[in-house]
């Protein structure tokens, strides 16, 4: 079944992992929709969190692949584990000065921060799953957006389903 | 100048050999002052022999070092030669190639080789020089991102930008080379590493972190495939160079033997399995023998075991083997579920899962199934067409055999002559057959040879060749020369790209479009570099010039005039099943 794939990948905090990884989903022909990259819980570690689609054939590929990278510790595919998955974007819309109070009423429920005020926009910052943050800019289009920034998912296991992962490494 | 001798001494100090170790009753640590002694220093401590290489400006420290080394240094006429040289004496003795070559040039000719080494899974270790860390990333002199270029084509590669890094990443790049699933590891060595100060470290233990190699097989998998093998009817094993890569070939025979069941190979594990047996079926795949892709396409259970079904082996997916439960054992977890789904699959060492399952003495009933196999053998055995007058390839590679009792090292380049010292040349053990199976690099048999016969210098080592792949390599002449290896090229010459004319006749209505290809006189080439030419036109000359050149004790080129519009068959043409496969070809 071709489904939306989260795979969060453990890997030595070494120059060019990020392009070995990389580098394999694009030669063994796997889309990469968002990838982020970040320090881990352990030093000298990192953290990957890469989201593609397929089908189960090609997350055994991806797990039995990027597992075989010597500088990859782990690798496990969240698609079907309950995970906690976040996103942060920066949205910078045009808000003119009539128009910010409407703009701050549909920005409450989203609970964003705006964090940068000019004369005729401001810089809004949300964090949340996809859906979320689509939702927020397709309210916000019509008043004019200016520039996105979207960091991509990162993501965790939700706590007490950690064992049942290992398993499926 | 006696500071210099005394420096020599100590580099030998860590063998306790020298004298000056022994009159004072210690073991002087070697006499390392470079990053380049450490690196020398170390890979001897690895137990590296012979490394092939070219020397260039970033490996000049290196060089220097190797200079008053013991370890023998092989310099071919072209990087690509050396590395193919590594691999062949790899394939060999299953002892880990190494290469020395400068940056730039020097690394992007080895790629090829590099590429070629990981599709057929041989362990090399390969030293790139680089310029120096200031100057990376500036395009210096010589410069070439070998670390990006190789990452996609080496089991690991690493870049050395710490002296202190140098005796890990040496213990952990010959650890991964030459475990798990074999395969070429490089390291970059930025000149002014190699050329900077350097104190002596002993090799560490390997210590790769992430690096996982998988052994033996659960016990509930092994009886899985137990019970599948008992309620066979016809089961048959599906064997490749995995066999030969983990020296499973003995465990092989046994488990054949207890279970009778029969065997079909691919090229890659051809000697895995002694073809001179009974229960062998021969080669399967596009260029397999009739009874081995009928046995494919029939069987009821098929155990296939280190091998990776490729696609010159399944022919087209959707029909291969349909009738059979398929088992699947390979030591790359990758391979598994790759091309082909199977019911039991097994990420294991297949040695280990050899010697697990002959504890289960299993006795299936094949009977009928092997006198099957023996009809379909002797319905359609492979064969050609012989006359006195016209030499045939095939017939040359069977007078090879003959006159060295099928018990000579053969490496091929490939193509046409390829297929046929794989069909008609009976590999009786492991490592006896050299070929480059996934990767098909013409220019891979002359200097794998070449690395062969260094490895084996007693044994009878025979280059099958074209007339064209010969060529892509044949400055290595003067290496074989220099060197006094006394291996045996044999030139299948048909004045052709054999393959590709054959594929033009079938697929491309004859046109053979720049598949001609004319040759030097090869006689002459080989007297030109102080070698013996020698040429056949026909069966009886083939025969005399064969018996001259085996019993000669140096190197020969034997020019095979053959027959020119000869094809390699059976064969199963692209986009279909096994079982479709062409015998014998007629025009229309």
């Amino acid at each position: 079944m071709d489904i939306e794939r989260t795979f969060s990948i453990l890997v030595n905090d070494r120059p060019g992992v990020l392009t070995r990884i990389a580098g394999l989903f694009a030669r063994r022909g796997f889309n990469i929709s968002s990838i982020t990259v970040g320090s881990a819980e352990e030093a000298g570690v990192s953290r990957m969190t890469i989201v593609s689609h397929g089908d189960e054939a090609m997350a055994m590929q991806v797990l039995t692949q990027v597992g075989k990278l010597v500088d990859v510790l782990d690798v496990i595919d969240m698609s079907k584990e309950k995970i906690v998955k976040r996103e942060l974007a920066l949205i910078k819309v045009k808000a003119e000065s009539s128009k910010r109070q409407e703009i701050s009423h549909i920005l409450d429920p989203f609970r964003v921060s705006v964090v940068d005020v000019g004369h005729s926009s401001i810089t809004v910052q949300i964090t949340g799953d996809e859906e979320k943050i689509d939702a927020l800019i397709g309210l916000l289009r019509p008043y004019g957006i200016i520039e996105i920034s979207r960091t991509g998912a990162t993501a965790l296991l939700r706590s007490g389903t950690e064992e049942a992962s290992d398993a499926a490494v | 100048m006696n500071q210099f001798i005394k420096e020599t001494d100590t580099v030998h100090a860590g063998e306790g050999a020298t004298d000056s170790a022994q009159t004072v009753g210690q073991v002087n640590p070697p006499n390392v002052k470079t990053g380049a002694d450490l690196l020398i220093t170390l890979l001897k401590e690895a137990g590296v022999e012979v490394i092939f290489g070219y020397p260039g400006g970033a490996v000049l420290p290196i060089y220097d070092s190797l200079y008053d080394s013991s370890i023998r240094h092989i310099l071919t006429r072209h990087e690509q030669g050396a590395i193919h040289a590594a691999e062949g004496y790899a394939r060999v003795t299953g002892k880990t190639g190494v290469v020395l070559v400068t940056s730039g040039p020097g690394a992007t000719n080895l790629v090829t080789g590099i590429a070629d080494a990981y599709m057929d899974s041989t362990p090399v270790v390969v030293m790139t020089g680089q310029v120096t860390m200031e100057s990376i990333g500036r395009d210096a002199f010589q410069e070439a991102d070998i670390m990006g270029i190789t990452m996609p084509v080496t089991k690991h590669n690493y870049q050395v930008r710490d002296i202190n890094d140098l005796p890990q990443v040496l213990a952990d790049a010959f650890y991964i080379a030459n475990s798990g699933r074999p395969g070429p590891v490089l390291i970059d060595l930025p000149k002014n590493i190699t050329a900077g100060p350097a104190t002596y470290q002993p090799l560490p233990q390997p210590a790769a972190r992430g690096y996982k190699i998988p052994t033996a097989p659960a016990k509930e998998q092994v009886e899985a495939i137990a019970q599948l093998i008992s309620g066979a009817k016809k089961p048959l094993l599906y064997v490749g160079g995995g066999i030969i890569s983990s020296g499973a070939s003995e465990l092989l025979r046994q488990f054949a033997k207890q279970t009778q069941i029969p065997v079909v190979s691919t090229l890659m594990g051809l000697g895995a399995y002694p073809a001179g047996d009974e229960q062998f079926v021969g080669m399967l795949g596009m260029h397999g023998t009739y009874a081995a892709n009928k046995a494919i396409t029939d069987c009821d259970l098929l155990l296939a075991f280190g091998v990776r079904f490729d696609d010159r082996v399944t022919g087209k997916l959707q029909m291969f083997s349909l009738h059979s439960k398929k088992v699947h054992v390979d030591i790359d977890a990758a391979e598994i579920g790759k091309n082909v789904q199977v019911e039991v699959p097994v990420v294991a060492n297949i040695k280990d899962t050899l010697e697990m399952l002959l504890q289960h003495h299993l006795h299936p009933d094949t009977k009928d199934w092997l006198a099957q196999l023996k009809a379909w053998d002797n319905e359609w055995p492979l064969r050609y067409h012989g006359t006195s007058d016209d030499l045939k390839p095939q017939q040359v590679v069977e007078l090879l055999a003959k006159h060295t009792g099928g018990q000579a090292i053969v490496t091929t380049e490939v193509g046409q002559h390829q297929m046929w010292a794989a069909l008609f040349y009976p590999y009786s053990r492991p490592r006896q057959f050299v070929t480059s199976g996934g990767l098909g690099t013409m220019g891979f048999g002359f200097p794998s040879a070449l690395g062969a016969q260094v490895a084996e210098p007693e044994k009878t080592v025979i280059c099958v060749a074209g007339d064209a792949s010969f060529q892509m390599n044949i400055q290595e002449l003067q290496t074989v020369v220099e060197q006094g290896l006394p291996l045996k090229i044999a030139i299948i010459n048909n004045r052709f790209l054999g393959m590709v004319r054959q594929w033009q006749q079938f697929f491309y209505e004859k046109r053979y479009a720049e598949s001609r290809i004319s040759s030097p006189d090869f006689v002459k080439v080989a007297e030109a570099y102080g070698a013996l030419g020698l040429r056949a036109t026909n069966p009886a000359e083939a025969e005399a010039i064969i018996a001259q050149a085996i019993a000669h004790d140096g190197p020969v080129i034997m020019d095979f005039v053959v027959k020119e519009e000869e094809n390699v068959f059976p064969m199963v043409p692209p986009g279909k099943g096994n079982h479709e496969m062409t015998l014998e070809w007629s025009e229309e």
